[in-house]
């Protein structure tokens, strides 16, 4: 479904991203492991060209990237879910939905992805008419999950949804992951939170320092020596 | 005892109110939304006096059509001036914008005085006055007043009901990533100009009722404007429209208890006192 081949990107003069490349099938949930600043989040950018790469390309279903502007990546069924959620703080929950429907195709279908986001989160719906600005941050994640459904996408980005929450919170969204992976989206998902990632996601690639060092099954990963020294202090 | 002329100032303070809230509206969503201010906005209203007042009395277009045209030729106006002077120094230093559309000020002052030279100009329609009991009441104020209510709800409306200005909304807020929601920013900040420009050629169609055109009248409510802007704080939409109709009683109360001048006076004072107060604003957070 996706396809990042060779991959490099920065800002400025400075380098994030060394010729990385992962693919991501159609019903997979895959993820990105990686401590801060290892260039996760560029990675995510780059792929919804909030910036754009210094040289390869991100491929969509066949489809180069590099000549869509980034307002219409949304449309090519990509729906990015930014770090620290980025709700509008003061719209309302509802109207932060309504700009992930932005989109003609999404706005066709708005009442139906509507009701199919407040079936996945009752408490959205309760909370509607309040300022996204104003909720909890296990609630403005949930809230920014659902504005990323609301544009009907095939494949959903992620960026540390778990960063900042309580535990509880934590496995909250963890196991919401779980339900949209069984709805039929395709996840790709980055996380420092990386035991209870590995859980979630059928694959993963760890990126360190702009590099992809080690990828494969999570059972695989979690069973490295290298990752369970480093990140699991096992 | 009753005083009759105090309640007829206190409602002409209303009517007051009503247009510069309309002006202040403009003003306030394209600084709330594009992080600009438009130092030449009374200029665009202005050059909408003008539009109305050449197609109306010298090519005897009817006074709607003459409007109509008006408020679309401002709004574009307002797109060129967002295109063509403004993108060139968004995300430059801040002094640039005040100073670029303080020149397109200067240009449309001089161009205004070179083209029509300084005479004052007046669009000729006598409008009635309304009497009500014994206060007498300007037609066109009251007119004005009901416009630019509507105006404000219609812009209300859009704002809070549509997607797009939902997007105007939003990007005020968080622009960086209007793309992943399938916005185009630049899209945005066109249509948010044009709207902007489109308001100042309402108030102009309103203004031409009862004021002549020249080419420094800008400089007559263009200040006020700005004043009303910066006491509801800057780009805050409902703090400029409280902002408009606190300064109107003051222009129109003040004027009457004392003379007229001194209702400016009045109404700056508080203004100053205001900014010692509440330098951010009436509402500010
Ligand atoms: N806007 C930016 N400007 C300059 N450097 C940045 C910017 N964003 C991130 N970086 C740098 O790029 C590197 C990768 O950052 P990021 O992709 O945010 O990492 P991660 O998401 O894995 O924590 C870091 O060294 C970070 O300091
Ligand atoms: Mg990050």
């Amino acid at each position: 479904m996706l396809e990042v081949r060779n991959v490099s990107a920065g800002y400025g003069s400075f380098r994030a991203l060394f010729d990385v490349s992962l693919e991501v099938r159609a019903g997979e949930a895959v993820g990105v492991i990686g401590p801060n600043g290892a260039g996760k989040t560029t990675l995510l950018r780059v792929i919804s060209k909030i910036i754009a790469p210094t040289s390869g390309s991100v491929v969509m279903e066949g489809q180069d990237l590099s000549r869509v502007p980034a307002h219409r990546v949304v449309e090519m069924g990509i729906a990015h879910v930014p770090e620290h959620r980025r709700l509008f703080p003061r719209l309302t929950v509802e109207e932060n939905l309504r700009m992930g429907a932005f989109h003609p195709e999404a706005r066709r279908r708005h009442a139906e992805r509507l009701d199919f986001v407040y079936e996945l989160f009752p408490r959205m719906k309760e909370r509607r008419l309040q300022m996204a600005g104003t909720m909890s941050g296990g609630e403005q994640q949930m809230c920014a999950i659902g504005r990323g459904l609301m544009s009907g996408p095939k494949l959903l980005l992620l960026d540390e949804p778990s960063a900042g929450l309580a535990p509880v919170i934590v496995q909250q969204v963890f196991s919401l992951v779980r339900r949209i992976r069984a709805e039929g989206y395709t996840v790709l998902i980055v996380e420092q939170n990386i035991q209870q990632v590995l859980q979630v996601v059928d694959r993963a690639y760890l990126l360190e320092v702009g590099t992809i060092k080690q990828s494969g099954p999570s059972a695989e990963l979690l069973a490295s020596p290298e990752i369970r020294r480093a990140y699991l202090g096992l | 005892m009753f005083d009759s002329f105090l309640l007829e100032s206190i409602i002409n303070g209303l009517l007051l109110g009503g247009v510069l809230a309309l002006l202040a509206l403009g003003l306030n969503l394209v600084f709330g939304v594009i992080d600009v201010v438009w130092i030449c906005y009374a200029e665009l209203v202005m050059v909408g006096m003008y539009a109305i007042f050449f197609l109306y009395v010298y090519y005897e277009v009817p006074l709607a059509g003459a409007i109509a045209a008006a408020v679309l030729g401002v709004a574009l106006l307002g797109m060129i001036l967002h295109r063509f002077v403004i993108e060139p120094v968004l995300g430059t230093a801040p002094i640039n914008q005040l100073l670029v559309t303080g020149g397109v000020l200067f240009f449309l002052q001089a161009a205004a005085t070179l083209a029509f030279g300084i005479e004052f100009r007046n669009i000729g329609i006598r409008m009635p006055v309304v009497e009500f009991g014994d206060m007498f009441f300007s037609f066109a104020r009251i007119l004005a007043f009901a416009t630019a209510l509507v105006g404000v709800l219609l812009l209300w409306l859009f704002l809070t009901r549509t997607y797009l200005g939902t997007a105007i909304r939003a990007i005020s807020q968080d622009r960086e990533i209007m793309p992943l929601m399938g916005v185009d920013p630049r899209r945005i900040y066109l249509i948010t100009s044009a709207i902007g420009g489109g308001m100042a050629g309402v108030a102009a169609s309103l203004l031409v009722l009862q004021y002549d055109v020249h080419p420094a009248i800008g400089l007559s409510f263009g200040p006020i404007t700005f004043m009303v802007c910066v006491m509801g704080g800057l780009g805050n939409m409902l703090g400029g429209f409280v902002a408009a109709f606190i300064f109107a009683q003051f222009i129109s109360v003040g004027g009457y208890l004392f003379q007229i001048e001194w209702g400016y006076v009045i109404a700056f004072c508080f203004f100053i006192a205001m900014m010692f107060v509440r330098p951010k604003g009436l509402f500010s957070r």
